[in-house]
């Protein structure tokens, strides 16, 4: 085992011990009973493969959006906009298979196109609020809260109007049939291509950030613009492409709920998707691969939540004080470490 | 549902409240994006401590507490430690949706019996004193900004801190200071959506106001009385959508709600970030010399 990777082992180590610590604490504080509530969240995530199956559905957005969320960071982009990218990525897909349906053209290539279409809405998205930090200044953090606001009324409209259903009495899309739906292995459980489809994109984003040149520089980027700059990089053209790829990748998470779970869209298809994937990314140290496990280790946990939410009064909102506790206890420990320079403005 | 200019007034201050606190941490250079989060444990222990004994005014204070507290955690790892303002917001607000969410349903069970919580009394006609007080709060925060020196001092905080420092001032102070109000501010108009206008309590019930207040404190331009002005806005293109969806209209509610935001987008769009903008913004501070 090299140096390198014993390091990682390390990390994933303690941040699982640090998450298990969290949940135990946070149970007994709470006064909900402890064993029995690991008991249960565990076999809400892992006793059959029902339960498998829901882990990794609700792993999915989860990973799209964290590897959103990665991208973005790694080229100093506070994309807070998952959420907005994520809905907008959703309308986009479900604006052309309203155009499929009634061009009555179905298949696998049009359901290609139809995740394509996920990635772009997302995309165009993520692109306004870069344009905005390299042409006027705004930052990010600011302009994407302003585009998921507006995304969310988007929604709204859309559903109530152009997208409407046909029957015209919810404001809801059609549902969509299941020619236009992403495959799945097995009739009985939710598990469809695009969980497949988020672990090969965190393959090739790692490969891109670590393996190739565009990568390296919009690393390098992040790191320390001014120093990209002297060296010549394209500094702005490499934050756009960062932006519209992170978007690209909250589309992606749309249609993996649109196309892959719900078929249709409606006043409760945000589910804050957009916004878990930041801290999943954190917790995955801003990589590709340690996301992955983040992502799952996640999903695992809202899998669990939502069967002890069956029994006891606890639900999934525990998830998100663990998210929060590790989070804050990650970046206490970041801070300690690092000596921080002298500011040379 | 009637609408009037009170009604508005009413449905706008949680949103104003809330603003005018980020316009002070932002003013200072600090972006509080936990200030959603802030909100929502006012609104929770607001109605906890109300519920539990009997008065609103105590409601009102521990909310404040609540939302002060939040933030001396936020304000301690950005300011102090110089975290990423963005990261331990994103996390502050988690751990608020999770710790009132979790202790709202295990001690007042999950369906969320109807409690009836004493609410705020109105004062003069049916004003009450939250109203009033934003009021004299927007006032004195822009009179405080332009006109005295600890304005002054917490300005160049967010302008440029080097020069705070080498004034005699402590640029670190003035922004947890900042901070401080802000997280104050957001709890009290997390209790004033609680205590106010809801009489209860529901999870998530904040539902992405703080984000509309850090929002607004873009749209009026860092300067109180705007931001004030800009949440007002909103507040009655929000409450338009009550008479609007009751009538079929031409134009979408949705579109209505979406204006003051998209108004926004369009002032950053031909503006920018314009000149108004604290030039530290959103940077965090290490004074020189120090780990």
């Amino acid at each position: 085992m090299t140096a390198q990777a014993r390091g990682h082992a390390l990390q994933a180590g303690s941040l699982i011990l640090g998450v298990t610590i969290a949940l135990i604490v946070a149970l007994a504080a709470l006064r909900i009973p402890v064993v029995d509530s690991v008991r249960l969240i565990g076999e809400g995530a892992f006793a059959d493969r029902f339960a498998l199956a829901r882990t990794a559905v609700k792993s999915t957005p989860l990973l799209f959006c964290g590897l959103g969320m990665v991208v973005a960071w790694r080229a100093g982009m506070y994309n807070i906009g998952g959420e907005g990218q994520y809905i907008t990525g959703a309308l986009a897909s479900a604006a052309l298979a309203k155009w499929c349906l009634a061009m009555q053209w179905t298949g696998p290539v049009a359901v290609v196109l139809l995740i394509l279409a996920a990635a772009f809405g997302g995309a165009l998205w993520a692109a306004i609020a870069g344009w905005l930090f390299l042409r006027r200044g705004v930052e990010v953090v600011i302009s994407t809260i302003l585009l998921n606001f507006i995304a969310v009324q988007l929604l709204g409209y859309l559903t109530s109007g152009p997208l409407q259903e046909a029957k015209r009495q919810v404001p809801q899309t059609d549902l969509l049939p299941n020619e236009l739906m992403l495959g799945r292995f097995d009739r009985q459980l939710d598990v469809h291509v695009g969980c497949i489809l988020a672990l090969v994109t965190a393959a090739a984003l790692a490969i891109y950030l670590f393996r190739t040149v565009p990568g390296y520089r919009l690393r390098v980027v992040g790191e320390n613009r001014r120093f990209a700059a002297v060296n010549y990089i394209k500094t702005d053209r490499v934050q756009m492409s960062a932006m519209a790829i992170s978007g690209a990748l909250c589309g992606l998470a749309g249609a993996s709920e649109y196309l892959g779970i719900v078929g249709q869209l409606g006043n409760t298809f945000p589910q804050q998707w957009g916004f878990l994937g930041i801290p999943v990314a954190l917790l995955g140290g801003l990589h590709p691969i340690a996301t992955v496990f983040s992502a799952i280790g996640f999903g695992a946990l809202f899998a669990g939540t939502d069967n002890l939410a069956r029994f006891t009064t606890a639900g999934p909102a525990i998830v998100y004080v663990i998210q929060a506790v590790t989070v804050l206890a990650y970046v206490f420990i970041q801070t300690r470490r690092r000596p921080t320079p002298a500011e040379d403005t | 549902m009637n609408i009037d200019g009170i009604a508005i007034w009413q449905y706008a201050t949680p949103v104003a409240v809330a603003a005018l606190g980020e316009t002070v941490a932002q003013r200072t250079g600090v972006i509080h994006i936990g200030l959603e989060g802030a909100m929502l444990v006012g609104a929770f222990f607001g109605m906890l401590a109300a519920y539990t004994t009997g008065s609103p005014w105590v409601g009102v204070m521990a909310a404040m507490l609540a939302g002060t507290a939040l933030s001396a955690i936020f304000a301690w790892l950005t300011v102090l430690r110089a975290a990423d303002q963005v990261v331990v917001g994103t996390a502050i607000n988690l751990f608020a949706l999770g710790i009132t969410g979790t202790l709202y349903r295990s001690q007042f069970g999950q369906s969320g019996k109807i409690l009836s919580v004493p609410k705020l009394p109105v004062l003069a006609g049916r004003i009450d004193a939250v109203q009033l007080l934003t009021i004299i709060a927007t006032i004195g925060i822009a009179l405080m900004f332009r006109l005295s020196a600890l304005g002054l001092a917490m300005r160049s905080a967010g302008e440029y801190p080097k020069a705070t420092e080498s004034a005699g001032f402590s640029a670190l102070k003035l922004r947890m200071a900042g901070t401080l109000v802000s997280g104050a501010l957001g709890g009290l108009a997390g209790a004033y959506l609680s205590l106010g206008i809801a009489g209860a309590f529901a999870e998530n019930m904040t539902a992405g106001r703080g984000f509309l207040a850090i929002a607004m404190v873009t749209f009026g331009r860092w300067n109180a009385v705007g931001v004030v002005g800009a949440a007002l806005l909103v507040g009655f293109a929000d409450s338009l959508q009550y008479s609007l969806q009751a009538g079929r209209s031409v134009i979408p509610f949705q579109l209505l709600i979406a204006l003051p935001y998209l108004v926004a987008l369009l002032v950053l769009i031909f503006v920018g970030k314009g000149t108004r903008a604290p030039a530290a913004l959103g940077q965090a501070y290490r004074k020189e010399g120090t780990a």
